[in-house]
């Protein structure tokens, strides 16, 4: 124990401004501290944290007023509303669906499993403007889910409701694989002590198992919520982009850009960033909640 | 080779891992140390092997200042705790690492790097497994490559984490004796760090005590254990019975012992400890006046070639452990329950007293 | 993961039945939702037959979409893992303050969509923007050309490598490499020779995973390249333009290019969680 605690902690008080000006003493053995935290740093700031000040500085140099009009007007708020619904219905539709996928591929064995499991990350790897123009002809009136869609009256291109396939499309991933390892970690042992215990199948899965597996599906939800609410490739192509009725935030963003209008982008883009952000927040709290009690005993 | 520390401080952060502690070790020589969980012993010798630098104090090898020289320039051996092999590496490479990795005027040639590798091997007994991957290994053999492709550097000083630690209780046993012969067989100056008292009393040649960063003692392990400096040292080194009492004006009082006080200043009225091993603790039907303790025995451990009991104080209500021979316990004709009389036949007290 | 069905145990939801009916009702999900979209794009790339489909392919504006696509992932890949290798080697090798810290903003690029990442480059390099006016005396082109499309792609697929190597470079510890360095290894003898054979596996799961990334960026490298032909369109932008134009047949081929790329994507990626039990978390 001596060791590992002595291993863990090495140089603790040393800063990384002062061991960026160069440190008197050497802390350990190991080389190349100052190189790989500055180049770190320095990248990160280039890369990440100058430009993404940009937006708040840009948004700062309008006045309250003329900031609340851009943000505030009709057709922004319409957006708004537009996108926290169809991420909210997709992300819980992938909830639903990504919950029984999870499931499935942790508990049960059958031919195309591992198919099936490589499969799952298929919108993480496809491009999303692919996916786009491929959900848009699908759902076509002529396509091939759009042709038997249409008679009974379900239109999903121009629609919200495509734009919610979209989503669904794009966050399915996050909630399987959030899920899914924590399905297979689940002890048999908790489950043939609640059996001993008298519980049947049933019982054991409401008050054993799903308890257990709900943060992490939370989780897969909200991520797959934040990843919905910036979409925008696999979305402009089966909207329709119509202004008031399916023009969700991302595209209200590329509109304004397009007519040179960068202070409205500009504004427009500084809410989002503090959704986002404070989604992220909310990820970390979960994802850290669920790192205390995941803990086995 | 001979090791120097001097007056060696290291912190991290505001905790102190090794606290003003110097030693030395001679050349040939097998040195232990010794403490529990946090008491700096491996901090030390990762500062001896030059994997960290301390915050003031310097090293010494052969009378040489090396305390800003690296690991490599050191040339220490360091067996790891968790052994440290190259996963990707076969055993044969594992070993001949070291030697492939001199500059190139160093360097011996590819056969005699071979030759030196399988010599290593067979020191180690593990010829066999050269083009083994270390994951095909036992732990205790994984422990054996780890310290060939130590020594295949021609170290002038061995240094070993922990090397016995994460082996079970019987391979445990088997290599640390094995280690001692080997070391009788190569003769250079070695440092091994443990936390396991038996361990390090039986294969080192001197054993140094720490604790909280402090070096306690340091000496053969006899000397360590039969006057141990302090009784931090005494209790880590064994299983101890405490006895609560008070000196006042020359005279000892613990528990219904009484006895005068050896102490060149008597104290006026202050509370001292009494330690005892539970095998140094005599058990009479009868009462020995004022050097016995009246005692109830509350359970008796009766599995092996001793017997232990536990006793508890009447007076105090202070639990008692002792460990007699069978021979004697069926003579007193002990039963659960019987009130008898203790007595301690070597009690000790230290200047200090430690809080245990 | 599948040895306890074998084992007879009893388990909630192993009877055939509850089995059988959420396997089908999952598999019928991914069908829909993930096969269908898939096949759909082959199915509609060839559906004006094969000299249409190499056409589309041929043509000189898809190919320097594709060297475009190839190049800006290239760059953005190689500056990626640099900055991998270098924060997860501090992050996992090191102890110093605010490491909690930087290992959050690293993600951050993940919580920003790919249209405001392009819209912080217009409001960095853009006529009116903090460098634009600057950049504009010295005709230098960022926006609107190559440097853009560029750093926009870093952008995106900034934390993708650094975020497989640091949690398993933390896990690791760091006895193999100080064990090198006591036998007398250089630092970069322990580098190559010990550290980057341990991570190789993670290294290559994190490449795949951000080279994905990069050649189908669409949001990001839209609103920075300025859809010139020929110049400034990427593979997906080729897309887009053919898809508007109607030109359907040669959208789906050059997406099927894509696609092709994002099935051996999945393929590697199993290979290598298959072998080696790494399973990246994403986010």
């Amino acid at each position: 124990m001596a060791t590992l605690q002595n291993q863990v902690e090495p140089q603790k008080t040393r800063g990384i401004a002062t061991l960026l000006r160069g440190r008197a003493k050497k802390p350990g053995i190991l080389p190349g501290f100052g190189l790989s935290l500055g180049f770190t740093v320095t990248y990160l700031s280039l890369i990440v944290l100058i430009p993404l000040s940009a937006v708040f500085l840009k948004a700062a140099t309008l006045n309250w007023a003329q900031f609340w009009s851009i943000i505030a007007a009709p057709r922004v708020v319409a957006s708004y509303k537009l996108t926290y619904g169809v991420s909210f219905a997709g992300a819980a539709i992938d909830a639903i669906f990504g919950f029984i996928i999870a499931w499935v591929l942790a508990r049960y064995d059958f031919p195309g499993k591992r198919i099936a499991d490589a499969l799952v990350d298929l919108p993480f790897a496809l491009p999303t403007a692919v996916a786009g123009i491929a959900l848009t002809s699908l759902y076509a009136p002529n396509g091939w889910l759009g042709r038997y869609l249409e008679p009974i009256g379900i239109h999903a291109v121009f629609t919200p409701l495509g734009i919610i396939i979209a989503l669904t499309f794009i966050g399915l991933p996050f909630v399987v694989r959030s899920v899914q390892p924590v399905i297979e970690d689940l002890g048999g042992d908790v489950e043939e002590a609640a059996a001993s215990l008298g519980a049947n199948g049933w019982q054991t899965f409401t008050r054993i198992i799903f308890p257990a597996v709900f943060p992490a599906l939370l989780t897969g939800f909200t991520l797959a919520f934040a990843r919905a609410l910036g979409e925008y490739g696999s979305v402009v192509f089966i909207s329709g982009n119509m202004p008031m009725r399916t023009e969700i935030t991302s595209l209200l963003i590329v509109s304004k850009l397009e007519q040179f209008d960068i202070p409205g982008a500009t504004a427009i883009a500084s809410v989002m960033l503090v959704s986002s952000f404070t989604l992220l927040l909310v990820i970390n709290g979960l994802q850290a909640r669920m790192r205390r009690t995941g803990e086995k005993v | 080779m001979s090791i120097e520390v001097r007056n060696i401080t290291k912190r991290f952060g505001a905790f102190t891992a090794v606290d003003d502690v110097s030693l030395q070790v001679g050349g040939g020589e097998l040195l232990a140390l010794l403490g529990p969980s946090g008491s700096g012993k491996t901090t030390l010798l990762r500062m001896i092997a030059g994997l960290e630098f301390p915050d003031s104090g310097s090293i010494l090898l052969n009378q040489e200042d090396a305390t800003k020289h690296d690991a490599a320039r050191r040339r220490v051996g360091f067996v790891f705790q968790h052994y440290a092999l190259f996963r990707h590496m076969t055993i044969f490479e594992n070993v001949a690492f070291g030697l492939r990795v001199r500059p190139r005027n160093l360097r011996l040639s590819k056969n005699d790097i071979r030759d030196k590798v399988m010599q290593l091997l067979a020191l180690v007994q593990l010829e066999k497994h050269e083009k083994h991957f270390p994951n095909q290994l036992s732990g205790g053999q994984r422990q054996r490559i780890a310290l060939a492709r130590a020594l295949a550097v021609e170290p002038t000083l061995l240094l070993l984490d922990e090397p016995f630690g994460a082996l079970d209780a019987k391979v445990r046993k088997e290599l640390r004796r094995w280690l001692r012969r080997l070391h009788d067989e190569i003769h250079i100056a070695s440092v091994f760090v443990t936390h396991d008292q038996e361990e390090a009393l039986e294969v080192a040649d001197r054993v140094a005590v720490m604790n909280q960063g402090k070096l306690e003692q340091i000496g053969t392990p006899q000397e360590v254990y039969d006057n141990p400096a302090n009784a931090f040292v005494y209790n880590f080194l064994g299983n101890v019975n405490l006895f609560h009492g008070r000196v006042d004006r020359g005279r000892v009082r613990i528990s219904t012992m009484d006895s005068e006080s050896q102490e060149a200043s008597p104290a006026l009225d202050r509370s001292t400890l009494g330690y005892a091993r539970p095998y140094e603790i005599n058990i009479s039907r009868e009462s020995g006046g004022a050097a016995t303790v009246h005692a109830r025995l509350v359970h008796i451990y009766g599995v092996g070639p001793k017997v232990k009991l536990e006793l508890q104080d009447i007076e105090t209500e202070a639990m008692i452990e002792a460990e007699i021979e069978r021979t004697q316990f069926v003579e007193l004709e002990l039963k659960q329950g019987d009130e008898v009389y203790v007595s301690p036949s070597n009690l000790r007290r230290f200047v200090e007293d430690y809080s245990i | 993961m599948s040895a306890a069905t074998s084992k007879g145990k009893v388990r909630a939801g192993d009877a055939p039945l509850v089995k059988w009916t959420l396997i089908i009702v999952a598999l019928a999900f991914m069908l829909v939702a993930l096969v269908l979209p898939l096949a759909s794009v082959f199915v509609e790339a060839f559906a004006k037959g094969w000299q249409v489909y190499l056409a589309s392919i041929r043509d000189p504006d898809a190919l320097s979409a594709i060297r475009l696509t190839l190049l800006a992932s290239g760059i953005a890949l190689t500056m990626n893992l640099l900055f991998g290798l270098a924060a997860a080697w501090a992050i996992s090798r090191f102890s110093f303050r605010g490491k909690n810290l930087l290992i959050s903003l690293i993600d951050l690029p993940l919580a920003v969509s790919p249209v405001v990442a392009g819209l912080i480059f217009v409001l960095l390099f853009g006529l009116h923007g903090w460098f634009g006016p600057w950049l504009d005396d010295h005709s230098v082109r960022i926006l609107f050309a190559v440097p853009g499309i560029v750093l926009a792609t870093i952008f995106v697929t900034f934390p993708f490598v650094a975020r497989e190597l640091i949690p398993f470079m933390q896990a690791q510890g760091t006895e193999e490499e100080e064990a090198a360095l006591v036998l007398g290894a250089s630092p970069w003898r322990m580098f190559f020779s010990i550290t980057l054979p341990n991570i190789r596996w993670s290294l290559l799961y994190g490449v795949i995973l951000c080279s994905a990334r990069a050649m189908g960026e669409f949001g990001a490298v839209s609103v920075v390249s300025g859809h010139i032909r020929g110049e400034t369109n990427t593979l997906p932008l080729h897309v887009e333009i053919l898809y508007n134009e109607y030109n359907f047949a040669a959208a789906f081929a050059v997406a099927s290019l894509l696609s092709l790329v994002a099935v051996v994507t999945l393929a590697v990626k199993k290979i290598i969680e298959d072998k080696t039990g790494i399973r990246g978390e994403k986010a």
